[in-house]
């Protein structure tokens, strides 16, 4: 299990996060929750060992990110990154398949069940029929699910992902969302930065509040999502939309 | 898509049995034929097996680095303009031998002052890329090509103060030309050993072109790797600029080339690399020593005719 203990961590001299204790357990699924720049990516990272904490530790069943070898760590924790390099020549079966590097070493062994769960995740994802097309040409959020079908194919038991749904639509939103969820039922743990607490409520279980100053609280989603938390943490008046707004059913 | 390997492996042969067959002596078919059996007289023998075999494997070897070189730096600076002139390694060289050369030095002189610059080069950009987070590809970007136009500005000093009998010699090396380079048997044995590590590399590579951050979470020891390709770069474009100066485009072409028809894999484009580099440089040496025969051409001017229209062609196909 991967916990985060008295973590502490700050960009260009501002506090993001002060003192927090974090452990998404499995068949857990949380949501991060925040305003721009209120250090949900610098979380993600650190939880991801990409980013050493200026205070506090992250471990993983009881060792130090840092000590734990990389090849181990990526069979146990696969991260969704907010920017990647679209630099890729090859097919979008080819940029899957590169999810299995932790798990096939062999530069001509064939990894059938690599393959499979590649197929599988392209598939859920509304890819399938994408295989054989050039990476490059995929649109925004074609690529973006490409890019979240590689982290499901590292099979992974902790999945940790930056914004999964920028550039989604509607539907592909609700797909990419009930995919964390049904991972999260299987017994993975599932943490999610998302900027729509709609669908925070929906599918995730948990949730985390990143407020400013380095202020966090975290617990239920049903105790944490309520019209004055989300005021708080957006500083914005919100009101019920009813009739206009949507979420996917 | 498929045909590309293919007609890169036939290449490797058909390049260096041109290189063999062709040169400022025709030596016709039936003479030829001995020669390579090893009948025949002897001066026909001489040419082909003590003049031209050697030359076309130097030939071979030379590209084959240049290509190896740029398809490494290319991924790791992940910048698509990376050849080896960025390390400031081939400018290094240059002003070495330069110096060599205005100091009256003979061949072995001036390739170990080449090695000089090179070395002083490759542990400048080594020095200076090595920041406090580890490698840095922006760093060495920069730091290769300040180092580059400073040795070029040593290199247009000297060729300004050389007394004009000298400055023809000099302009061939800058060019890039294979008639000095000897025996290629350490140069072959460089290519391979360099081959060998960076295709025992090839998944990571795959992997790092997705990012560092992302190829540390995919597993891969990114400082590591990025060592090995570094040293496995520098050690080949320093063998390579040993052997026939600084020759253009290589590096930069051939890697291209083969994305361009589809290769992408490293385990696929870095071998298929070396072997198209090296049958390219084959090919345009065998045409720098016949096109004006019994005078030669800096290859380095032929590489840069073939290499650069075919890359255009290319690129107009693929809009």
């Amino acid at each position: 299990m991967l916990a985060a203990s008295g973590l502490g961590l700050s960009a260009g001299g501002r506090d993001l996060v002060r003192a927090l204790d974090l452990s998404p357990a499995p068949r857990q699924c949380w949501a991060l929750l925040g305003r721009n720049g209120a250090g949900k990516t610098s979380l993600i990272l650190a939880l991801a060992g990409l980013r050493a904490p200026q205070s506090g530790a992250v471990a993983i069943d009881g060792t130090a990110l840092g000590a734990v070898p990389r090849a181990e760590l990526a069979r146990r924790v696969a991260v969704l990154l907010q920017d990647e390099s679209a630099d890729f020549w090859g097919s979008v079966l080819d940029y899957v398949m590169l999810g299995r590097f932790p798990r096939s070493r062999s530069a001509f062994g064939r990894d059938e069940e690599g393959l499979l769960a590649a197929r599988r995740w392209l598939a859920e994802l509304d890819l399938a029929d994408r295989e054989t097309q050039a990476f490059r040409t995929l649109s925004g959020g074609e690529r973006q699910r490409a890019r979240i079908a590689q982290v499901l194919a590292q099979d992974a038991e902790i999945l940790l992902l930056d914004e999964p749904l920028q550039h989604l639509d509607l539907r592909h939103q609700a797909v990419v969302m009930r995919t964390l969820a049904a991972r999260a039922a299987e017994g993975k743990a599932v943490l999610a930065a998302l900027h729509e607490p709609g669908h925070a409520a929906r599918h995730c279980g948990f949730s985390v509040l990143l407020y400013d100053a380095g202020r966090a609280s975290l617990g239920r989603s049903s105790d944490m999502l309520t019209q004055a938390n989300l005021e708080a943490l957006y500083q914005c008046r919100l009101e019920a939309a009813g009739a206009w707004s949507f979420l996917p059913s | 898509m498929k045909a590309a390997p293919v007609v890169v492996l036939l290449l490797v042969p058909a390049s260096l049995a041109l290189a063999i067959a062709f040169g400022s002596v025709d030596l016709g078919p039936a003479r030829l034929a001995d020669a390579l059996l090893g009948r025949g007289d002897e001066i026909a023998r001489e040419i082909v097996w003590g003049v031209r075999a050697p030359r076309a494997l130097a030939g071979f070897a030379c590209g084959g680095l240049l290509a190896l070189a740029g398809a490494l730096l290319q991924v790791l600076l992940r910048n698509p303009l990376a050849d080896p002139a960025i390390l400031g390694v081939s400018g290094g060289a240059a002003a070495g031998a330069l110096a060599a050369m205005l100091a009256g030095a003979a061949a072995a002189g001036v390739n170990l002052a080449a090695l000089a610059g090179a070395a002083i080069a490759a542990g400048a950009v080594f020095a200076f890329s090595l920041g406090r987070s580890g490698w840095n590809p922006y760093r060495v970007l920069l730091t290769g090509v300040a180092l580059a136009s400073g040795f070029g500005a040593v290199v247009g000093l000297i060729l300004a103060v050389a007394p004009s009998s000298q400055v023809q010699g000099m302009l061939f090396w800058l060019l890039g030309d294979l008639s000095p380079a000897g025996d290629p048997t350490a140069a072959l044995g460089m290519l391979a050993a360099c081959a060998v590590l960076a295709f025992s590399q090839s998944a990571a590579l795959d992997v790092l072109i997705l990012g560092e951050d992302k190829a540390r979470s995919l597993g891969v020891a990114v400082t590591r790797l990025q060592a090995i390709a570094f040293g496995c770069a520098t050690l080949a474009t320093v063998a390579a600029v040993l052997l026939g100066g600084a020759i253009g485009f290589v590096g930069l072409v051939v890697p291209h080339l083969l994305r361009l028809s589809g290769v992408h894999r490293h385990r696929a484009l870095l071998p298929l690399a070396a072997c198209l580099g090296g049958s390219l440089l084959a090919l345009a040496d065998t045409l720098a020593r016949t096109l004006a025969a019994p005078a030669e051409l800096p290859v380095g001017v032929l590489t840069a005719a073939i290499g650069v229209p075919v890359l255009l062609v290319l690129l107009a196909r693929l809009r």
